[in-house]
């Protein structure tokens, strides 16, 4: 995160108050939600705005979240702009519904503040809900704070509406740790924000009665349901270098400058934390008194997950040591975490040669303190002395043993 | 149709349609569905007293009326449900077993 200028109007703000500021600024033409905690004051801070006259968007209040996202659906279909939010177990109940916002090609932008699954029930911070969603076909970029939120949100429909692309994007942060704790927030002027989005390129929708198309048609055994499948990830290797142009404008306006891999230390690093969301600030924390004490560590935070940045992964961990990779989120009866495996295979498929471990933490909320990255620093680094790494995974700060 | 699929069998993902959509409307009448179906309906014309209570019912749109009077079934789209068997007031509609008619024209 660039610093904040003197000159700058920085603003108090929790995580979900940045983005219902960015949702009011880019002013979509509609909003269909229903309210799920940690997301609520999203949709509640944005449904105000509505009520207050302050934008234009309709807001369509759903009775559930599959009702919710069919309604996004059907609006983006007809040319809205549409926006929504969720969380959690709201997410699961979207579940079906995003498969079909994908495959049609609806750039429809969700913000998804990251909670845990049931059971047992449980109202906090994990990313289970978005990384079971990561091969629904949607956009995924995590953001590690609200200023990031913002920004993301900000350059959302961009991205999803670009014509090579032309996908759902969702945006990612911690729940209650980003949505609900107050931050430091530098917006842009309303004017900023809608000259960034500007218009949609023009795409086929249900409104226009003189050139009528239908949508969602039946593909049965003999058509082509596995080509439309092909083009879906053929946009999505589109969409990474369109990101990335995204960032690139967004950092002439702001001077905030994103990457689908936010680096730190790396350019000496001989052990290495892959994270994802807010857990980014403690590590980096950790990792600048580790080098202090000389130890060569360094921090690569993910933003962009879907499409995944495999080649420059590969370009940034080549030459380290020792890698952990942190998952807020476990994958039952796999060899670790979601995030842990995609590293994995970009490392396997690029023959980049490290050492690596899975570090599981923060399940249902559970803290993650500075002492357990550096105990998963000491890790890493007693392995790039010679020390073997466990096959399994890690778990950081787990009761009992 | 307007839309020109005649080499849509050779086709590879990127000459679709994005989100599979098809760029005009009111096409499902040219996927015939008159194949699935096991039982034909037949109308009597003495009997029948044009009430249309068939061509109302019908939810597939396969009776066809030409002014005001039911003149016809499409038996390319019928799927042989027997909704109009059912509601025709005077019974001037049955159903027919498929095989009765195999080999034969419609």
């Amino acid at each position: 995160m660039s610093a904040i200028t003197t000159t700058a109007k920085v603003r108090a703000v929790t995580g979900n108050q940045a983005v219902a500021l960015a949702m009011k600024q880019i002013d979509p033409d509609v909003v269909a939600a229903y309210p799920i905690t940690p997301q609520t004051d999203v949709v509640q801070t944005f449904s105000q705005y509505v009520a207050d006259g302050a934008v234009r968007a309709e807001f369509v209040t759903a009775e559930s979240e599959h009702s919710a996202m069919s309604a996004c659906i059907g609006s983006a279909a007809a040319g809205a702009r549409t926006m929504t939010a969720t969380s959690s177990a709201g997410f699961a109940l979207m579940w079906e519904v995003l498969f079909v916002a994908a495959s049609m090609r609806l750039p429809l932008v969700m913000t998804t503040v990251n909670r845990a699954l049931s059971g047992p029930i449980n109202i906090h911070c994990d990313h289970s809900d978005s990384m079971g969603g990561r091969d629904t076909g949607w956009l995924q970029i995590y953001n590690e704070d609200a200023q990031e939120a913002y920004d993301a949100t900000v350059m959302s429909f961009p991205i999803a509406e670009h014509a090579a692309v032309r996908l759902p994007l969702m945006n990612m942060y911690d729940g209650f740790i980003i949505s609900g704790a107050i931050g430091p927030l530098v917006p842009l002027s309303d004017g900023q924000v809608q000259a960034f989005v500007g218009e949609a390129p023009p795409y086929k929708h249900l409104l226009q009665p003189n050139d009528p198309i239908t949508v969602g048609p039946f593909d049965g055994l003999h058509g082509w349901y596995f080509e439309h499948k092909i083009a879906q990830n053929r946009a999505m290797e589109a969409a990474l270098p369109v990101i990335q142009e995204t960032y690139d404008r967004f950092a002439e306006l702001t001077g905030r400058r994103y990457h689908h891999l936010m680096t730190y230390g790396m350019e000496d690093a001989e052990v290495a934390l892959v994270v994802i969301g807010s857990a980014a600030g403690t590590a980096r924390s950790v990792m600048k008194q580790l080098r202090e004490e000389g130890i060569k560590a360094g921090i690569v935070k993910i933003r962009t997950f879907r499409p995944f940045p495999t080649e420059e992964l590969a370009r940034v961990l080549s030459g380290v040591k020792a890698v952990g990779i942190m998952d807020r989120a476990d994958s039952y009866g796999a060899q670790g975490g979601p995030l842990y495996l995609e590293v994995l295979a970009a490392l396997y498929q690029r023959d980049v040669q490290a050492k690596t471990v899975n570090f599981v933490y923060g399940l249902g909320g559970r803290d993650l303190f500075p002492q357990n990255i550096e105990d998963a620093f000491r890790t890493l680094e007693a392995a790039a002395g010679g020390a073997d790494l466990p096959y399994y995974r890690i778990y950081l700060n787990m009761k009992g043993e | 149709m307007k839309w020109d699929i005649s080499d849509i069998k050779n086709w590879g993902p990127d000459r679709h349609e994005p989100g599979a959509l098809i760029p005009e409307a009111g096409n499902a009448k040219y996927y015939k569905t008159g194949g699935w179906r096991t039982e034909r309906p037949l109308r009597d014309d003495e009997t029948c007293t044009q009430c249309l209570f068939c061509y109302f019912f019908c939810p597939d749109a396969s009776v066809i009326a030409e002014g005001q009077k039911v003149v016809d079934f499409d038996y390319d789209h019928c799927k042989g449900c027997g909704i109009c068997a059912v509601e025709c007031p005077v019974d001037a509609i049955t159903m027919h077993p498929e095989s009765e008619f195999r080999g034969k024209s419609e």
